[in-house]
């Protein structure tokens, strides 16, 4: 099969493993998750070998896989969708593939296939846990199944339907239909659990907030599509396209900016909403009420992902406007949210107690990081750094989803009421759990920076260089604190985790996983050792050019014009080493000895500050003030009782009264005594006649046949007297 | 006055006065009987118009299986209405005037009729006929059709009158 | 030689008498009879118009054995019926037979 054609297919097995799970096999637990897993193999083969055929073409970047269909006719033209495999498409899908994949396999077993139905589970809740009696006649409590099985492998097997077809696509409209489809699939899952009231909350909240950059962003397509006439990255792309849209105003003049600029602002709020940058970011931590494959899948893999993915798509057209040493606008813009994300999300990290959450954080602050290189002009860092920090996210993600699992085990055995995704009740499952512990390790590792072995640090080492080396020394120094936060953090929930001794009978209880969840750990673990190695810079000191630089080769390819290679530069590496080691240090040591019921160490030095940070700078509850409580003000006071009660139910109800009126006046005046009266003439009249006719009704032969005689006569005697006269 | 013309007289006065008394006599085994005398009197009137084949089959099909057909008929019914009370119903006088009526409306339509006094001609080959009807009968260029579905109804006829007629087993 | 018409006249007479018997008959097996005598009628009428008008065709006696065949035919039927109605409703009365109406 051609490139083309395989490509074209990618997106399809998952969404009809959604079909077939939702319409035939969801009585089925075993059928649906093979079915689900079976399609996301089969998504996985078709990428990588897409993925070996581009990498394996010459000058890829200049003449991409592609192939278009007309789609929509729009007066004398269509709207083509068509399918686009370039570098940027193939390593994309080459991390896209890998985690979704490990995310489905992932899925069996955390959602406890193979165990005994709760007694008291219920669909829409989390399960409670299953009672069994072993052939001594003990009771266990163990994990009992998820009730929702099937419905979580085709809700992921819709959201894998989404994110392929944005990666594929060749335009923006397809590119928005799967970026919208992930949407709906984000709100689904993550009210997974639609009967905890805190899951709905989250889910109404991750709807809303990214609705908000969806909408800029359809503004931002459409006002492309009507200056441009094309959705298509190759039309958009053109240079005379790119240089009129640079030169033209933006409509009305808007503050000054050409188009390019006002429509590289309205989608990159697409990205801010969906790669939950500041100030959009609320919704990214909620989202830690689904199931951890949730999680991981919309907040490493997937969804996340598709936001720096578009704007990393869109750089040519960001670009437009800025020379060397100037940086155009909406990469200004850029540059500084993504930089106050990621030292903002970083040191609210540092405060969190929930494992997931931390994770979390440290998720918009690693986005940060790619819009801020992204808008300092390092596309090729942020595109190796979006790979790395897919894998060793989707790791973390899934490795603290086994911790809670292993958790909620013990709590399950012991019958301990504890909260199993609080860090504090955890310590020491390190010899519980060892393939977790290893491969959060690496994990850890990875994200901190740990030198040399780990993908993260060669990534993020990209990104400190190149803002060096283009001279943004704000950039640097903030990306350098905030590389150092995540190192504390990382290490903070390392030993709070796994070293040190039990602080919970839940902890000491805690139990490896099942095997299903496990593998996956491994595999994601060696990618994000391996995958570093695929991008060392040449001019790295001792082992530079010992192997190729894999992706600056590939992926710039993808630009029109290859970004040029950096000289090195000792300063950076300093700061990044000093940063991953130090963090990594500190968070160690001020953690180890942490003892059960103890505070946290940081609440006594920190003080305020550390309230402040647990409390996320209160963005919730300024939004609450802000935004939600207006909103209801508005729709409650004004809306609803000035406006809807008041006015409009006024009107309707005045209208309401003439309308009575006039009809009381028809009723009696006309209806009753002229339409009525006729109706009953009639109805009487005719009652009146067939009661008096029926008497000739009266079953007798003969009196039937004598009546019709009688007529007959009457018929005959006429004819008789015309016949005589003629 | 002729021969012909006595016998004919003499013949539908006695078939006519048979007539009436098969509609007014009160039991029905005379009426049946009645009927008999009737029936042969149209015979003897099949005779007089050079039909003798059809005075033939009056007498083997009216005479020999309907009129038996109605005796039976009519003692297995006997007990129910065995002579008792008027035979007729109370407006008889209604029946009687349309009756009268009607032959008044047709023999006003007769009299008006240039046809009406003809006298036939002298049949040649009367023993031919039968023949010639036979061959008719069968012939597909004339009677075929509604012979055989004469046929067909005499068959339906025979199955309906034997289920309606038969004792249904519970 | 007999004309046509007494024929006719006698015809009409005797299908008037079956129509007195028909209509007012209590009887269901008299009214059959009544009808048989107009049947009769009818016959003479078709072998009359046979012999005085067109004696060389063949219709009027094809008409009359028609004629014989429906008869048998009718009374065959007619008497199963009133047999099957005496049997149910142990009566012979057409006035009585009155179900079908309001």
């Amino acid at each position: 099969m051609s490139t083309e054609s395989i490509t074209w297919l990618l997106p399809l097995p998952p969404l009809l493993a959604f079909f077939l799970i939702v319409l035939f096999t969801n009585r089925s637990k075993a059928l649906s998750h093979s079915l689900a897993v079976g399609a996301a193999l089969l998504s996985w083969l078709g990428s990588m070998i897409v993925f070996i055929r581009a990498i394996s073409t010459e000058h890829l970047g200049l003449n991409p896989f592609e192939s278009v269909i007309n789609w929509l006719p729009t007066g004398n033209t269509w709207l083509q969708i068509g399918v686009r495999v370039d570098p940027l498409t193939a390593a994309t899908l080459f991390f896209v593939a890998w985690t979704v994949l490990m995310i489905f396999i992932y899925s069996i077993g955390y959602h406890n296939y193979g165990q005994p139905k709760g007694e008291h589970d219920k669909a829409g809740l989390q399960p409670h846990g299953a009672t069994i009696e072993d052939e001594h006649g003990h009771k266990h409590v163990v994990p009992s199944i998820e009730p929702m099985y099937s419905r979580f492998f085709a809700f992921i097997g819709l959201f894998a339907f989404g994110m392929y077809t944005l990666v594929v696509s060749n335009n923006l409209l397809t590119l928005f239909v799967g970026w919208e489809i992930m949407g709906l699939c984000s709100y689904l899952l993550i009210g997974f659990w639609y009967q905890k009231p805190t899951a709905r909350a989250a889910m109404i909240k991750a709807f809303l907030t990214t609705r908000v950059g969806d909408v800029f962003m359809l503004l931002g397509i459409a006002y492309l599509y009507t200056s441009v006439g094309s959705l298509s990255y190759t039309d958009i792309f053109k240079p005379e396209t790119l240089q009129k849209l640079g030169s033209t105003p933006a409509v009305g003049g808007f503050l000054g900016l050409s188009a390019a600029a006002l429509i590289g602002i309205l989608l990159f709020i697409g990205t801010v909403g969906k790669s939950a940058q500041w100030p959009l970011h609320v919704w990214l931590p909620d989202a830690m009420e689904g199931p951890t494959p949730v999680s991981a899948m919309i907040h490493a893999a997937t969804m996340v992902s598709a936001g720096v993915y578009m704007v990393i798509r869109m750089y040519p057209l960001l670009k437009v406007g800025s020379e060397a040493g100037h940086l155009s606008l909406v990469m200004s813009v850029m540059a500084v949210i993504g930089t106050f994300t990621a030292i903002f999300a970083a040191t609210i990290a540092v405060a969190q107690n929930d494992i997931k959450r931390v994770l979390a954080y440290s998720t918009i602050s690693q986005l940060g990081y790619m819009i801020a290189a992204l808008g300092i002009g390092a596309y090729v860092a942020v595109v190796f750094h979006l790979i790395t920090h897919a894998f060793f996210k989707a790791l973390l993600f899934l490795g603290s989803g086994s911790v809670i699992h292993g958790v909620e085990h013990g709590a399950l055995h012991t019958g301990e009421k504890v909260d199993p995704q609080n860090m504090f009740n955890m310590g020491g499952l390190r010899k519980k759990m060892p393939i977790t512990f290893w491969t959060f390790l690496i994990g850890g590792f990875a994200l901190s920076g740990f030198p040399i072995i780990t993908a993260g640090f060669w990534s993020k080492d990209e990104i400190l260089a190149e803002a060096f080396g283009t001279g943004h020394w704000v950039v640097f120094t903030v990306l350098s604190i905030a590389a150092f936060l995540t190192a504390f953090y990382t290490m903070r929930q390392i030993t709070l985790t796994f070293l040190g001794k039990p602080r919970t009978e839940s902890a000491q209880h805690a139990q490896e996983t099942h095997w299903t969840m496990t593998l996956p750990l491994v595999i994601l673990a060696v990618f994000a050792v391996t995958i570093g190695w695929a991008g060392i810079s040449k001019s790295f000191p001792v082992i530079g050019g010992i192997l190729p630089n894999f992706v600056h080769d590939f992926i710039g390819s993808t630009l029109l014009e290859a970004p040029e290679i950096l000289t090195f530069n000792i300063w950076p590496l300093v700061a990044s080493l000093v940063a991953a080691l130090g963090g990594l240090s500190l968070g160690w040591l001020v953690y180890r000895n942490q003892k059960e019921g103890a505070e946290d160490p940081l609440k006594l030095t920190l003080g305020p500050i550390y309230t402040v940070l647990k409390n996320k700078y209160y963005f919730d509850e300024l939004y609450n003030t802000v935004f939600v409580r207006p909103a209801y003000w508005v729709a409650d006071t004004f809306t609803n009782q000035i406006l809807d009660r008041g006015i409009i139910d006024g009107i309707l109800h005045f209208i309401a009264r003439i309308a009575s009126n006039v009809g009381h006046v028809f009723r009696n005046y006309f209806d009753k005594p002229v339409v009525n009266g006729f109706g009953d003439f009639v109805g009487e009249g005719i009652k009146k006649i067939g009661r008096s006719i029926k008497v000739i009704q009266t079953g007798k032969v003969q009196q039937y046949l004598l009546m019709a005689l009688i007529l007959a006569f009457g018929a005959m005697f006429y004819f008789i007297f015309t016949f005589i006269q003629h | 006055m002729t021969a012909e013309q006595i016998i004919f007289i003499v013949v539908a006065a006695v078939t006519l006065g048979a007539g009436i008394s098969v509609v007014t006599s009160r039991n029905l085994i005379h009426s049946a009987l009645w009927l008999i005398l009737t029936l042969f009197g149209v015979a003897i009137f099949y005779v007089l118009l050079d039909a003798g084949f059809f005075a033939v089959i009056q007498v083997i099909i009216y005479i020999g299986a309907i009129a038996i057909l109605f005796i039976f008929a009519a003692m297995l019914t006997r007990r129910v209405m065995q002579d008792t009370g008027p035979q007729s119903n109370s407006n008889w006088w209604l029946g009687a005037l349309i009756a009268v009526l009607l032959f008044a409306g047709i023999a006003l339509i007769f009299v008006n009729w240039q046809g009406f006094t003809t006298t036939p001609s002298d049949l040649a080959n009367p023993g031919g006929r039968i023949v010639q009807l036979g061959l008719a009968l069968v012939s597909p260029d004339q009677y075929l059709l509604p012979f055989e579905l004469a046929s067909i109804l005499l068959v339906a006829a025979m199955i309906g009158a034997i289920f309606v007629a038969g004792e249904k087993k519970q | 030689m007999i004309p046509l018409s007494w024929y006719l006249i006698f015809a009409a007479i005797l299908f008037c008498v079956g129509l007195y018997g028909v209509l007012v008959r209590k009887n269901a097996i008299a009214i059959l009879m009544g009808i048989e005598l107009m049947l009769n009628s009818i016959n003479i009428n078709l072998i009359a118009f046979w012999r005085y008008r067109s004696p060389d065709g063949i219709a009027g006696q094809a008409f009359a054995i028609i004629v014989f065949a429906v008869a048998a035919a009718e009374v065959a039927v007619g008497l199963a019926l009133i047999i099957s109605i005496y049997r149910r409703r142990s009566s012979v009365v057409a006035e009585d037979m009155n179900m079908l109406k309001w």
